[in-house]
C-alpha cells in the first residue's frame, strides 16, 4: 500500500472474512464477516453459548478458526508461525471476566508481566529483578487505574474491582493497539462493574485503542460501543451503529 | 393414593454385563487368596508363635550404648532421606516441565518423559538401592541415589500433573500480550502450581523417610542394617528397639510435614 493510499483509506485494525468455527461436529458460528476501524469500540452481544468468547479468542489466534480469514493489525493469522503470532500479540491484550491475575505474586509483578511480549526473559518475571524503567512504567499504569498505593500487595488479597483494575493496567502497560475484553465486569457487583467499564473506556479512548468487548448488559453495549455486533443462531445477526439502536432492538437477540 | 408399582425399585436389577463383572471380581479374589498361600490353619496356629516372639522381644533393648549406636544410624537414615529427597525434588522440576502437556514441550517429548517416569516408579526403591550398591558400592551414598531417583519418578509425574491442573486464565492473558511459552510458564503456571508443589514435595519427603529405613537391608546405608542383623542374630530386643524407633521417627516426620504444609501454603486452602 502506498503512503498516499494509507492516508485516504480508512485503516482497519480487524478484518474478519467468512469466519467459521466448529468444536468437533458442533457448529458454533458460521460465515461471520466484519471489519473494525482504528480506535473503534465494538460491542459483541448475544445469548449464552452463541460463541462470543470463542469469536474473541479467534481474533488473537488463541483458538484456531475452522475456516475463513482473520486479519489483525495488518497480519493474517490463519496458520501463522508462532513467532509471527507473538509479534502481533505484542500489540494486543486481553481483559477477561475472571481478571486472571497470578494470585501469589504482587500487584506490581502482575502489571510488569504485561511487558513480556516486548521483553522476554527472567528480568521481567518478577518486580524484584525488573529494570527500573519497567517498574516505573508499571507504577504509572497502576496510578492510571488508581491503585498505585497497592503495588506491593499480593494479587489474591484484592477485591474483585481492584483485581480487574490491575488486569486493565497489565493490559495497557504494553501500549496495545487492539484490546479484547471478554465480559470485563461480569464477576463484579453492579456498582463496581459500572466503575470498571467507565474507567476502562476512558483509558482506551485516551490511548486510541481499538476495542472489542462482550457484555450481558444491553446498556453497556449501547453506552460504550460505537458499533454493536450481534450473534444469534450461529450467524452475525446484527451489525449497526450504537446510535441507531435502542435497548429493545438488542433484547431480541437474547430470545 | 399413588400407585406403588410406579415407584423406582428399591434395588435395581443388575444388567447381564454388570452381573458378569461381579462374578469375575469374586473369582479374582478367590484366585488371589489361593495363590497367596492363605491358610486358616496357619492363622490359627500363629498367635502362640507371635506371642513367643513378642515375649522374647520385650522389653526392647534400651542399653545406653545400643541406643547411642542406633541413634547414630537413625540420624544417618534421616540424612539419606533429606539429601535424596532434596536432590530428587530439584531434579524433578525440569523433568516435570518436559512431562507437562501443553506447556513448553510437544506431545512426543511429553510421552517419552512420562514413560520414563513410569518406568522409574515401576522399579521398587529397594531394587534401585541394589542397583546403586553395585554402581557406587555399599553405604549411604547408594541409598541417597536410590531415594533421589525414586523421588524423581514420583515428583516428576505429580509436579507435571499439578501444572496441568492450574487455571489456564492467567496463562491465556499473558499469551494474549505476546509472551513466549517459557515466560508464560515461569510467570503464570509455576506460581499457580507452587502450593501443590510444596504439598507434593513434603509428601515425597515422608515417603523418602519411610523408604530410607529399609534400604539398609541391602547395604545402602541407614538403620535397616540393624534390623536385619537383629533378626539374623535372634537379638529380638534390639530389633524391637529398631522397629519402635522407626515408627516414632516416621510418625514425627509425618506430623512435622503436616504442620509445615499448613505454615507454608497458609490460608489459601
Amino acid at each position: 500500500m502506498s503512503p498516499h493510499a494509507s492516508e485516504t483509506l480508512p485503516r482497519h485494525d480487524v478484518s474478519v472474512q467468512r469466519l467459521t468455527k466448529n468444536f468437533g461436529d458442533t457448529p458454533i458460528f458460521a460465515d461471520v464477516s466484519f471489519r473494525l476501524l482504528r480506535g473503534e469500540a465494538v460491542a459483541l452481544v448475544g445469548a449464552n453459548g452463541t460463541g462470543k468468547s470463542t469469536l474473541l479468542r479467534c481474533l488473537l489466534g488463541l483458538i484456531p478458526a475452522s475456516s475463513g480469514t482473520v486479519e489483525v493489525l495488518g497480519r493474517r493469522i490463519s496458520q501463522p508461525r508462532p513467532a509471527d503470532l507473538r509479534a502481533l500479540r505484542c500489540r494486543t491484550g486481553l481483559v477477561a471476566q475472571k481478571h486472571n491475575l497470578v494470585p501469589r505474586l504482587s500487584v506490581l509483578s502482575n502489571v510488569i508481566h504485561g511487558l513480556l511480549g516486548q521483553h522476554s526473559g527472567p528480568r521481567y518475571w518478577s518486580q524484584s529483578f525488573a529494570p527500573a524503567q519497567a517498574r516505573a512504567a508499571a507504577m504509572e499504569a497502576l496510578d492510571q487505574v488508581g491503585l498505585g498505593h497497592l503495588a506491593g500487595r499480593r494479587a489474591d488479597r484484592l477485591s474483585g474491582g481492584q483485581s480487574q483494575r490491575v488486569a486493565i493496567a497489565r493490559a495497557l502497560i504494553g501500549q496495545p493497539q487492539l484490546l479484547i475484553a471478554d465480559e470485563p465486569c461480569a464477576s463484579l457487583d453492579p456498582a463496581a462493574g459500572e466503575e470498571i467499564m467507565a474507567l476502562f473506556f476512558k483509558l482506551v479512548r485516551e490511548n486510541g485503542v481499538t476495542v472489542v468487548f462482550t457484555s450481558h448488559h444491553v446498556d453497556h453495549a449501547l453506552d460504550y460501543g460505537d458499533r454493536v455486533l450481534g450473534l444469534a443462531g450461529g450467524k452475525l445477526a446484527l451489525d449497526a451503529t450504537a446510535a441507531s439502536l435502542s435497548t429493545s432492538d438488542l433484547r431480541g437477540l437474547y430470545d | 393414593m399413588t400407585d406403588i408399582s410406579s415407584f423406582p425399585r428399591r434395588v435395581e436389577r443388575p444388567s447381564a454385563l454388570a452381573f458378569l463383572g461381579y462374578v469375575l471380581a469374586i473369582a479374582i479374589v478367590v484366585w488371589a487368596f489361593q495363590g497367596a498361600g492363605f491358610s486358616l490353619d496357619k492363622v490359627l496356629t500363629s498367635p502362640p508363635r507371635f506371642a513367643d516372639f513378642m515375649s522374647r522381644a520385650f522389653p526392647p533393648n534400651l542399653e545406653p550404648d545400643v541406643l547411642a549406636r542406633l541413634g547414630r544410624k537413625m540420624v544417618e537414615t534421616l540424612q539419606i532421606a533429606f539429601a535424596g529427597a532434596v536432590l530428587g525434588v530439584v531434579l524433578s522440576l525440569p523433568v516435570a516441565l518436559l512431562a507437562a502437556r501443553g506447556l513448553i514441550a510437544g506431545p512426543w517429548i511429553n510421552g517419552i518423559v512420562r514413560n520414563i517416569l513410569g518406568f522409574i516408579r515401576a522399579v521398587p526403591d529397594i531394587a534401585w538401592a541394589l542397583v546403586f550398591v553395585v554402581a557406587v558400592g555399599l553405604g549411604p551414598f547408594a541409598g541417597t541415589l536410590a531415594i533421589m531417583i525414586d523421588t524423581v519418578g514420583f515428583c516428576g509425574r505429580f509436579f507435571a500433573d499439578d501444572m496441568e491442573a492450574v487455571d489456564k486464565g492467567s496463562a491465556e492473558a499473558l499469551t494474549a500480550t505476546g509472551a513466549r511459552r517459557l515466560d508464560v510458564t515461569a510467570c503464570a503456571t509455576l506460581p499457580a502450581a507452587a502450593p501443590a508443589f510444596v504439598s507434593t514435595a513434603l509428601y515425597a519427603l515422608e515417603k523418602a523417610v519411610r523408604s530410607s529405613t529399609i534400604l539398609g537391608l541391602v547395604g545402602a546405608g541407614g538403620i535397616g542394617i540393624e534390623l536385619k542383623v537383629g533378626f539374623d542374630l535372634f537379638d529380638y530386643p534390639t530389633a524391637m528397639t529398631v522397629i519402635l524407633m522407626i515408627a516414632v521417627v516416621v510418625i514425627a516426620i509425618e506430623a512435622l510435614s503436616t504442620w509445615a504444609r499448613k505454615i507454608i501454603i497458609g490460608e489459601q486452602r
